[in-house]
């Protein structure tokens, strides 16, 4: 696992986020057959030693097939899942070390944005007061203004004040998707999280919703952990791509580079098998 | 010139609460012995009702209001029960999206694939089960003895669809009909699977009707591709000239929203298609795409949607014709060349 450090777009000053060595296991029952023959079986390490970092306004794309981990080091940056091992920190402080208040600072400045929108959003609670309660809980300066604040977020992530009377249902996907991200951008996060956060997206307002990503990482300086199965997809938006197989970062470094010079060859497998829409570009047949 | 399959002006309803919603508003469709043809578009375009309508299964409470479907001359839609039950069972296969829902959860794998040869083919238990485990073999499943025994939870999603594409094919169909069938699995998985059902038709002669919103996997898999938006196939032609010269502004709008691995490197905004694909329950009066379009002009609330020649096989419902004689779609960044060296590599 190299580290491609030079290249980064860093500044002298602290990383926003540095993960150090973070492990997290998960028992696993035991089959029928194992219980039968008395076996023991290990742990399955979902993440196992996983270490990078991420600077301000950078947009860092986690690649990996299904069961890779991807969600889970997510889910661990935030302890949505308590990890097992190592460190994350941010701006140098290390959130397994909080709790309340503090934990709930730090949580503020890392936020989440889901690939499905209908589930993270209340169906009974219009989308203006979904925005609201985010910013309230956290005591936002400009809070106390519901109007002008759910405005601001709307307009953020390129959506009419109309849309804040509406209900999740009534919104379109894309839409539905926006205002996730306007709900993580309610509490001025310094980082957002995006889990398959275009994945359940048509095409069309998928490229909508990078052009988005890219837009709010130039006027916030938000950095972006951009985590997707589709490689193409992190082409479009990641300065930065870790691969992970198995619960590891196998293979890390600037997008070009690694998709130009892929070195892992389970970097290479996924490069081989993307599905070029070019039919020219057919994967040979073995 | 009898093709093997014919859709003619298909048009599939739902009961709403002010009239009917059409999802499906005349679509003409025809597939040669043979051959492979994708049907790609974005959610709610049609495409997969297009596809189970050839069955005849149609979700309810949609059902098909209007057109016709003919196999091999037959006339599907004026089909008996028992007719209906044959064909389905000896002429087409269909394989879906996730393939552990389509597989009993309760039931070996090779009970499954075994029942299917007793009942469509009146092979005996034992004829069956060596014909299984001959099929999870030709479907690439390692081990097909075991494998035979296991239940459908013990298989990866791959490996499931893997057992799907042996019951669909048991009865070596003349058509099949793939329903988005690599969506949910890996990328590597996927790749693995587009190769098996090329070799499938490359060794059974049979042809596919293939449905994605991906063009990825249409490129990979078809020669021939429909476009299809709101209900409507808007453009269709070979696949390299629908990539390389699409003629209707929505297909060069999707193919432009198409993500691609040149980008890496090359961080800029892409030129994405405002607005979204229309609900169900919006009536737009003359060409479907007019309101996201930007090339659209006055009379085009008014065009009917209605395929014309355009080319060689290459039809375009687009009356306006934007991009006549301006050749060659430029496709953004990075062009061919690089990712050429790089699949070589």
């Amino acid at each position: 696992m190299s580290e491609a450090a030079p290249e980064s777009l860093g500044s002298e000053k602290a990383h926003l986020l540095e993960v150090d060595s973070l492990v997290k296991e998960f028992g696993l029952r035991r089959g029928l057959a194992e219980r039968i023959a008395r076996k023991e079986v290990a742990p399955h390490r979902a993440v196992d030693d996983v270490s990078f970092t991420l600077n301000r306004s950078e947009i860092l794309g986690i690649a990996g097939g299904s069961g890779s981990g991807k969600t889970t080091l997510a889910r661990c940056l935030i302890r949505l899942i308590e990890p097992d091992g190592g460190a994350v920190r941010v701006d140098g402080v290390d959130i397994r070390a909080h709790k309340g208040a503090e934990l709930r600072e730090l949580r503020r400045r890392m936020q989440m944005v889901f690939q499905d929108p209908y589930a993270s959003l209340n169906p009974r609670m219009t989308i203006g007061a979904a925005l609201h309660e985010a910013g309230k809980v956290h005591d936002r300066p400009g809070a106390e203004n519901e109007q002008a604040f759910v405005s601001r977020l709307l307009g953020l992530v390129q959506l009419t004040d109309r849309i804040a009377s509406r209900k999740p249902r009534e919104l379109s996907g894309g839409q539905r998707q926006r205002v996730s991200i306007a709900r993580a951008l309610a509490v001025d996060p310094e980082l957002i999280i995006a889990d398959e956060a275009v994945s359940a997206l048509d095409v069309s307002v998928q490229a909508q919703l990078l052009n988005l990503f890219l837009d709010l990482r130039e006027e916030l300086g938000v950095a972006i952990l951009f985590i997707s199965h589709q490689l193409a997809v992190i082409a479009e938006v990641a300065d930065r791509i870790a691969v992970m197989q198995y619960g590891r970062i196998v293979e890390t470094g600037p997008t070009h580079t690694v998709f130009a010079h892929p070195e892992h060859e389970y970097t290479q497998a996924l490069l081989a098998a993307h599905p070029h829409p070019d039919p020219r570009m057919r994967i040979a047949a073995s | 010139m009898s093709s093997l399959l014919e859709i003619e002006a298909l048009r599939i309803e739902f009961p709403g609460e002010e009239g009917p919603l059409v999802a499906v508003k005349g679509v003409d469709l025809a597939l040669d012995e043979g051959e492979v043809v994708g049907l790609v578009g974005e959610s709610g375009s049609g495409k997969s009702l297009t596809c189970r309508a050839v069955m005849r299964m149609v979700p309810e409470p949609g059902s098909i209001s209007a057109g016709t479907v003919r196999f091999d001359g037959q006339d599907v839609m004026a089909m008996g029960r028992g007719q209906l039950r044959d064909f389905r069972a000896h002429s087409v296969g269909m394989i879906y999206q996730n393939p552990f829902g389509s597989l009993n959860p309760v039931l070996r794998v090779g009970a499954q694939i075994a029942e299917t040869l007793r009942v469509n083919r009146g092979r005996s238990s034992k004829a069956a089960k060596a014909e299984a485990i001959a099929l999870l073999d030709r479907v690439g499943i390692e081990d097909p003895e075991r494998r035979y025994r296991a239940y459908p939870h013990e298989l990866s999603g791959g490996m499931c669809q893997r057992v799907m594409i042996a019951i669909s094919t048991a009865s070596s169909p003349r058509l099949m009909l793939a329903d988005e069938p690599t969506t949910a699995l890996d990328v590597t998985t996927q790749a693995q699977i587009l190769e098996l059902l090329g070799t499938m038709r490359a060794e059974e002669g049979m042809a596919m009707l293939l449905v994605s919103h991906d063009f990825g996997v249409i490129a990979q898999a078809c020669d021939r591709v429909a476009v299809m938006y709101g209900g409507h196939i808007v453009e269709t032609g070979p696949v390299e000239t629908i990539y390389h010269e699409p003629e209707h502004p929505y297909t060069r709008a999707l193919l432009n929203s198409v993500p691609e691995l040149d980008s890496a490197g090359n961080v800029k905004r892409r030129a994405a298609l405002a607005g979204h694909p229309p609900e169900l329950s919006e009536v737009i009066p003359g060409c479907v795409f007019a309101p996201r379009c930007e090339h659209v002009q006055p009379g085009c609330d008014q065009v009917p949607m209605k395929l014309m020649p355009v080319g060689p096989d290459h039809h375009s419902a687009c009356p306006v014709r934007p991009f006549a004689g301006t050749g060659a779609r430029t496709t953004g960044r990075g062009g061919a060349a690089a990712d050429a060296e790089r699949i070589e590599a």
